[in-house]
């Protein structure tokens, strides 16, 4: 069954998918936890925090691949500390692509998890703290399960959009097929090369299914999840 | 044992509390007063839900806080178990999940009632499987006051648990806190502002106003009390504790004994040597000098004038009058008293109308202020 894609085709489907959920991977906890702070703790520093996150939605994506590239780089401050200790190079890597992938979906996320947490009742968490709960306790068997509709929510829009990142991921880790060409960046190739209007629009074809399934699971998993938590 | 005194100032010049108090032991003592007197505050506080600018609170000797000594015992450790005004139960937990989130993180030494018993002892059986979400508000309430209970907790603190509810469900939890009530033994702040909560519940009576503390004492003493703001209530009256004698089926009527006297009332269901609790509105109390007669009236009982003070009323007095050794107060008109003559210490009878102790006047009373009634009481749990 190859749905009339070619093998390499196919490569940039399953690196994309690939991709995208090693962004989540990496993102989700970092993310429940910047949300919490957003969303819970007054601290100072607490507005730059909230406007550095979401930096990305309003950067243009090359310049974040940009700053990737300075920091991450094998001569910037943390890549070249990656790279002596751990030889791990994260530039034009598919590591890399997700690194980039996921700074890129990480404001999506933390959105999605602050309104799931700002739809818990801290007199839940009070009540569990008087019942004998310390931090900790309350937060995994409280404050998670019933903030999980926007962390659920969050995962899906962010590997929905994590399969068609472009700009930043062809700046940090460039156009490599099989290492680093996604979808989006397979469907550019394919535009840039005579007669690939084809295969531009198989891939096309693909990325919107894929993103639409992510949009509507995403909505799914939502309700489900409120029906489960007895918010009808 | 529970000593509190707190002072806690909302905003630079907001709500100010200043309330000083003592529980002994066990029962229930009421934090009586008007919304936004502070009671709130203060069980918070106790909770250690709020932390006080300046105060202490120590349970059974055990420092839980004091602002001096920069003592603060965060709640998860007070062990002091709090039922909410909206229950708050856990919605993504089942019935029963909910009853041992507390019971689990109880210390393995705490002393209380076992799960089987609370279930039963609230009738939440059936509801073991359910989500809170589908229940009733009577019912999550109760589920709320067993997972309260469970905790093991030193201390239960009661935030207005009936404000929420509506007078049928009111109806339905109430006995259960009287229940509730008399199978532990740990002290209960209950905090509220009906009138009849008290009567049916507490044992003692912590009267607020504006953030402060104006009266403490037995239910029965400051209700006696006329110059409280509580005497300027339509229902103001004397509070007293009596027991069900015997019931009389052919007359439809039952016997209660108090100290002083005795009472009939329309027929009740509770089982002689029941311990109740009745509350004597002033306005249904009148006063002769001579004994009556050709009267429909059941209760004429010989009283001594104690005293005539000023009601809220320009026109209206109370009259303190000693039945033995308890007090009942009367309201009457300054132009009754002027045509009757009446004065302090003289001999009168109190005609009280039968219709005061219709169903919602007799309570089921609190075991530690009767007495005689303290052993019966507890075979006579079976009416709640």
């Amino acid at each position: 069954m190859t749905l009339g894609l070619t093998p390499d085709e196919w490569q940039a489907v399953r690196l994309s998918l690939e991709v995208a959920s090693r962004s989540v991977l990496v993102s989700l906890i970092p993310a429940v936890g910047v949300a919490w702070l957003l969303a819970r703790r007054h601290f100072p520093g607490r507005m730059l925090l909230d406007a550095l996150v979401h930096l990305p939605l309003v950067v243009p994506p090359v310049v974040v691949g940009w700053g990737l590239l300075m920091v991450f780089g094998v001569r910037g401050p943390i890549g070249a500390l990656l790279n002596d200790w751990f030889g791990v190079r994260l530039v034009f890597t598919t590591g890399g692509a997700a690194l980039a992938t996921a700074v890129m979906s990480f404001p999506l996320i933390v959105r999605s998890v602050r309104l799931g947490l700002e739809q818990v009742d801290p007199g839940l968490e009070a009540a569990a703290r008087t019942l004998g709960a310390g931090p900790f306790d309350r937060f995994f068997t409280v404050t998670l399960p019933l903030m999980s509709p926007g962390v659920l929510a969050g995962a899906v829009t962010a590997f929905a959009a994590g399969l068609g990142e472009f700009g930043a991921v062809i700046t940090f880790a460039s156009n490599i097929p099989g290492e680093t060409q996604t979808l989006p960046l397979a469907i550019y190739s394919a535009t840039q090369t005579p007669g690939g209007e084809a295969t531009a629009a198989r891939l096309a074809l693909v990325s919107f299914t894929l993103a639409m399934t992510g949009l509507v699971l995403a909505e799914l998993i939502a309700r489900r999840m409120h029906l489960l938590l007895g918010r009808g | 044992m529970l000593e509190v005194a707190l002072r806690h100032r909302f905003g630079a010049d907001g709500f100010a509390l200043d309330a000083a108090f003592i529980v002994p032991a066990a029962g229930v003592t009421a934090l009586f007063g008007p919304s936004g007197c502070g009671k709130t505050t203060i069980l918070s506080a106790v909770a250690g839900l709020l932390r006080p600018q300046e105060g202490r609170v120590i349970l059974d000797g055990v420092v839980l806080c004091d602002t001096a000594r920069g003592i603060v015992v965060s709640p998860e450790r007070r062990r002091c178990a709090v039922v909410f005004q909206d229950a708050r139960l856990f919605p993504h937990l089942s019935v029963e999940t909910n009853l041992r989130y507390g019971l689990r993180r109880a210390p393995r030494d705490a002393e209380g009632p076992g799960f089987g018993d609370v279930v039963e002892l609230l009738g939440i059986t059936p509801l073991l499987g359910r989500r809170p979400g589908l229940l009733s508000g009577g019912e999550r309430q109760r589920v709320a006051l067993g997972r309260a209970l469970l905790a093991r907790p030193r201390l239960l603190l009661m935030d207005e648990p009936l404000a929420a509810l509506d007078t049928a469900r009111r109806a339905e939890v109430l006995p259960f806190l009287a229940t509730l009530r008399d199978a532990t033994r740990i002290p209960i702040l209950y905090v509220t502002h009906a009138l009849d909560e008290v009567d049916a519940l507490a044992d003692r009576l912590v009267l607020m106003e504006a953030g402060r503390v104006l009266a403490e004492g037995p239910v029965e003493e400051l209700a006696a009390r006329t110059d409280l703001p509580l005497a300027a209530r339509r229902d103001a009256g004397a509070v007293i504790a009596c027991t069900i004698a015997a019931h009389d089926g052919v007359r439809g009527l039952t016997r209660l004994v108090f100290g002083g006297g005795a009472f009939e009332v329309p027929l009740r269901p509770e089982p002689p040597g029941t311990a109740a609790r009745i509350r004597l509105r002033a306005r249904d109390i009148a006063v002769a000098t001579e004994a009556p007669r050709g009267i429909s009236t059941q209760n004429i009982l010989p009283a001594r004038l104690l005293g005539i003070s000023d009601s809220a009323s320009a026109h209206e007095v109370f009259l303190r009058l000693a039945v033995g050794p308890t007090t009942l107060l009367a309201r009457v008109t300054r132009d009754s008293v002027a045509r009757l003559g009446l004065t302090i210490g003289m001999d009168v009878w109190a005609v009280v109308k039968a219709v005061t102790f219709d169903h919602a006047a007799v309570r089921i009373a609190a075991g530690t202020e009767v007495e005689s009634g303290a052993s019966a009481r507890r075979d006579g749990d079976n009416h709640v």
